[in-house]
């Protein structure tokens, strides 16, 4: 048995604050996608209801079990340990099943149909000029060691210390301005 | 999205149809105010007036729009009703990253639409729709709609006019995402002429980034800059209103139709009243992590008992000094009120305020009466200014609709001459002394931001005429190479060349990077042949008698002094139209 282990986990606790600049979704978009974009990130901000209402983040809520890992048919999303999912996306199909899923639309599909969903990596928190995201930690419930041992076997990595993600892209991360994970 | 040429969308608004088109000259014009002076000379023709259907209506960015903090203004070119010269106003809000989005260097919307219309583009999408529904509408109720009927919320910028800019007032602007505005010069009737109500810009693409770690560390760098030093506090804290109170301490803040400079009672809308009464939140332009938007509220009853509506309001010191100060008026939630009241018609507050200032004491001088201006105007009493912003926006008669079309007009017709508070477009709020006065009546933009003469009028400098304009030359030159990148223009102390050049080297416009000066030194001439071109003469620009008679911090306007500026900043201004005549007839 494994105890106290804890994963992290993105979340949105302040957007009261929220001034609607975008960074987040950008540095998400640059740092861990390597793409410039507002939309290709595993956060993005909108108004809720015009400009005159604030803001809410869209972002994976780290549900356990997954509805978008129930609804992968491939195996490209499946279930991270703690809550949320791990994306391989060599094995993903394009379909957006995971899209259609996602009960608080956190999943994103570019015009390719490729999917961009939150990897609860915290990339984005430090850009926040106000505060409104925090990587929380969340205990993981113990589990039996030959699970985990399984998933590990599988080649993903799911409970890393920096929010755990997945990648299955060839290439090394370029680390710049810190870890960074290539899709 | 790094590429060495423009990628524009020229728009038929008669027909619905585009043509997307490559254009060369990235490496002369960079974007933003060089691509809209580039992209006038292609399409416009200032020998035309300015509601001439072909004439364009250009929205530009730049290269480091998106990519850097700050990055975050759009130009716009157009003809301007104001005096039929080309002409250029900016704003923020989600337009420029929309446009980036959209996958557009340039937006060029020309022709006239065949009834109402809207035009929604995005990176694949383009279409125009029938707004006959919505004309009519204040911005406001406008932009509720156009939310409810456009795809991209969240991601994309609506840009909006009132009743003011559908009447063809030369003061309308054009509204972007409720907060801010292309709001001077008159845009917003260039829109109205068009029949276009509204312009919704969807940012739906993404671009690949450098695979080298140079860009993301160059980003971050920049971003704890300005969040993490106190740079840039000004802007996100009290926000631009902290100049209310130091403007008015210095006796530079113009009061009641700059009949004085200094007011106690100013304390009453000063930047911390404002943040300690009214301030509800601060808001951000799409990819700038200040937030220097300040969002103020009003709440006012409307039945008995106990029964409120709020509204949410945007102020800066322009519009405070417009329609505080300007009009006697000192409690922040009767300037809010006005404020409003401008912002549902459309109206570029700091003109309709400066216009209803001058009315105010044609009022009180017997120039005009009620016969014209409808209602009682007297300084401090905002429930009327609230109302003649109605009147102004819809042009309820011909007194308003004169007006609409600039202080100076309804002046000419009425008297009033010497006290209108006119510097190539109505003042704003500086009065700082002779350079700021000239620098504004002669400016490119005629605007505070064309260049720093309120800062230079507070800096100790001997009268010199000269070595004035020589600054004024210099510093519209750094700006414009800033507004073609395109930086908001607070982020000036934090673009400098060296940062300026590492950030478009890292996105691989190493060319233009090599070659600012002259890239700036470029669009600033381009642009001023532009306006020469149009016929503007600089040394006819009326500097009116009220600017004159002023007293500021710094003793009596000096009028030899003032006309000593005026001659040199006209010679040189002149000498870049001379550079055309010489260019054409060398070539």
């Amino acid at each position: 048995m494994r105890s106290n282990k804890t994963v992290k986990v993105l979340g949105a606790p302040r957007m009261e604050r929220c001034i609607g600049c975008h960074s987040c979704s950008l540095a998400c978009a640059r740092l861990v996608h390597k793409r410039l974009s507002w939309d290709c990130a595993g956060i993005r901000v909108l108004s809720s209801g015009g400009l005159t209402t604030g803001f809410e983040a869209r972002h994976c809520l780290a549900c356990d079990p997954a509805p978008c890992v129930a609804a992968c048919p491939t195996g490209a999303f499946t279930q991270r340990r703690g809550g949320g999912v791990i994306v391989r996306s060599r094995r993903c199909i394009r379909c957006g099943e995971c899209a259609r899923a996602c009960p608080v639309d956190a999943v994103y599909l570019d015009h390719a149909g490729e999917p961009f969903t939150c990897i609860h990596c915290g990339r984005c928190v430090a850009f926040c000029p106000h505060r409104c995201l925090e990587l929380e930690e969340r205990t993981l419930a113990p589990v039996a060691a030959e699970t985990a041992g399984a998933a590990a076997d599988d080649g993903v990595a799911g409970d890393h210390g920096d929010g755990g993600v997945v990648a299955d892209r060839e290439g090394p991360a370029d680390t710049g301005a810190g870890a960074e994970v290539p899709r | 999205m790094m590429r060495d040429f423009f990628r524009v969308l020229v728009v038929d608004l008669a027909t619905g149809k585009g043509e997307p088109v490559n254009l060369e000259g990235r490496a002369t014009h960079l974007g933003g105010s060089g691509l809209a002076a580039l992209l006038f000379e292609r399409y416009g023709d200032v020998r035309k007036p300015w509601n001439d259907p072909e004439q364009p209506l250009i929205f530009a960015i730049g290269p480091l729009t998106g990519a850097f903090p700050l990055m975050s203004k759009t130009v716009c070119g157009f003809l301007s009703p104001y005096h039929n010269q080309y002409a250029e106003s900016h704003a923020g809000g989600r337009s420029a990253l929309a446009l980036r989005f959209a996958d557009l260097d340039a937006l060029v919307l020309r022709g006239r639409a065949p009834h109402p219309a809207f035009l929604t583009v995005a990176s694949r999408h383009l279409k125009l729709s029938d707004a006959s529904y919505l004309w009519g509408l204040e911005v406001d109720d406008a932009g509720k709609l156009l939310r409810r009927i456009s795809p991209g919320s969240g991601h994309r910028g609506i840009l909006r006019i009132g009743p003011a800019g559908e009447t063809g007032s030369a003061m309308a602007g054009i509204n972007v995402d409720t907060y801010r505005h292309f709001g001077r010069l008159g845009a917003g009737a260039v829109m109205g002429a068009k029949r276009l109500k509204a312009l919704v810009i969807h940012g739906d693409a993404a671009f690949d980034l450098p695979s080298s770690s140079d860009y993301p560390k160059l980003f971050q760098k920049i971003h704890q800059q300005v969040t993490a030093t106190p740079m840039m506090d000004k802007y996100h804290h009290l926000g631009t209103p902290a100049n209310v109170a130091v403007l008015n301490q210095l006796q530079a803040l113009p009061v009641r139709n700059l009949q004085a400079t200094h007011d106690p009672a100013a304390a009453g809308i000063s930047g911390e009243r404002f943040a300690e009464q009214a301030l509800l939140r601060n808001m951000a332009c799409s990819g700038c992590p200040l937030g220097c938007i300040h969002v103020g509220f009003i709440r006012e009853p409307f039945l008995e008992p106990d029964h409120y509506l709020y509204r949410q309001v945007a102020y800066d010191h322009e519009p405070i000094f417009a329609v505080g100060s300007m009009l006697g008026v000192t409690d922040p939630f009767q300037v809010l009120a006005i404020i409003d009241a401008a912002e549902r018609q459309g109206l570029d507050v700091m003109a309709a305020g400066v216009a209803l200032a001058w009315a105010t004491e044609a009022s009180a001088t017997g120039l005009i009466s009620e016969a014209e201006t409808l209602l009682p105007l007297q300084f401090g009493a905002a429930a009327g200014y609230r109302q003649a912003m109605g009147h102004l926006g819809r042009g309820r008669n011909d007194f308003y609709r004169l007006l609409a079309q600039g202080t100076l007009g309804a002046a000419d017709q009425y008297g009033g001459r010497d006290f209108a508070c006119v510097l190539g477009q109505e003042m704003a709020g500086y009065a700082t002394g002779e350079v700021f006065f000239i620098s504004q009546a002669l400016g490119f933009r005629h605007s505070h931001l064309d260049t720093g003469g309120y800062a230079y009028d507070q800096q100790d400098h001997p009268q010199d005429a000269a070595a004035a304009v020589d600054f004024l030359i210099q510093d519209e030159q750094e700006r414009v190479l800033l507004t073609s990148l395109v930086s908001c223009l607070f982020a000036r102390a934090v673009y400098n060349r060296e940062l300026t050049v590492a950030c478009l080297s890292v996105l691989g416009y190493g060319e233009a990077a090599t070659n600012l000066d002259q890239i700036a030194a470029g669009i600033q001439a381009e642009r001023w042949r532009l306006r020469l071109a149009g016929g503007f003469d600089p040394r006819q620009v009326p500097i009116p008698k009220r600017f004159t008679e002023v007293v500021t911090g710094k003793g009596r306007i000096d009028p030899d002094y003032l006309a000593a500026l005026q001659r040199e900043y006209s010679r040189r201004i002149g000498a870049w139209s001379a550079m055309e005549s010489e260019t054409e007839t060398g070539a």
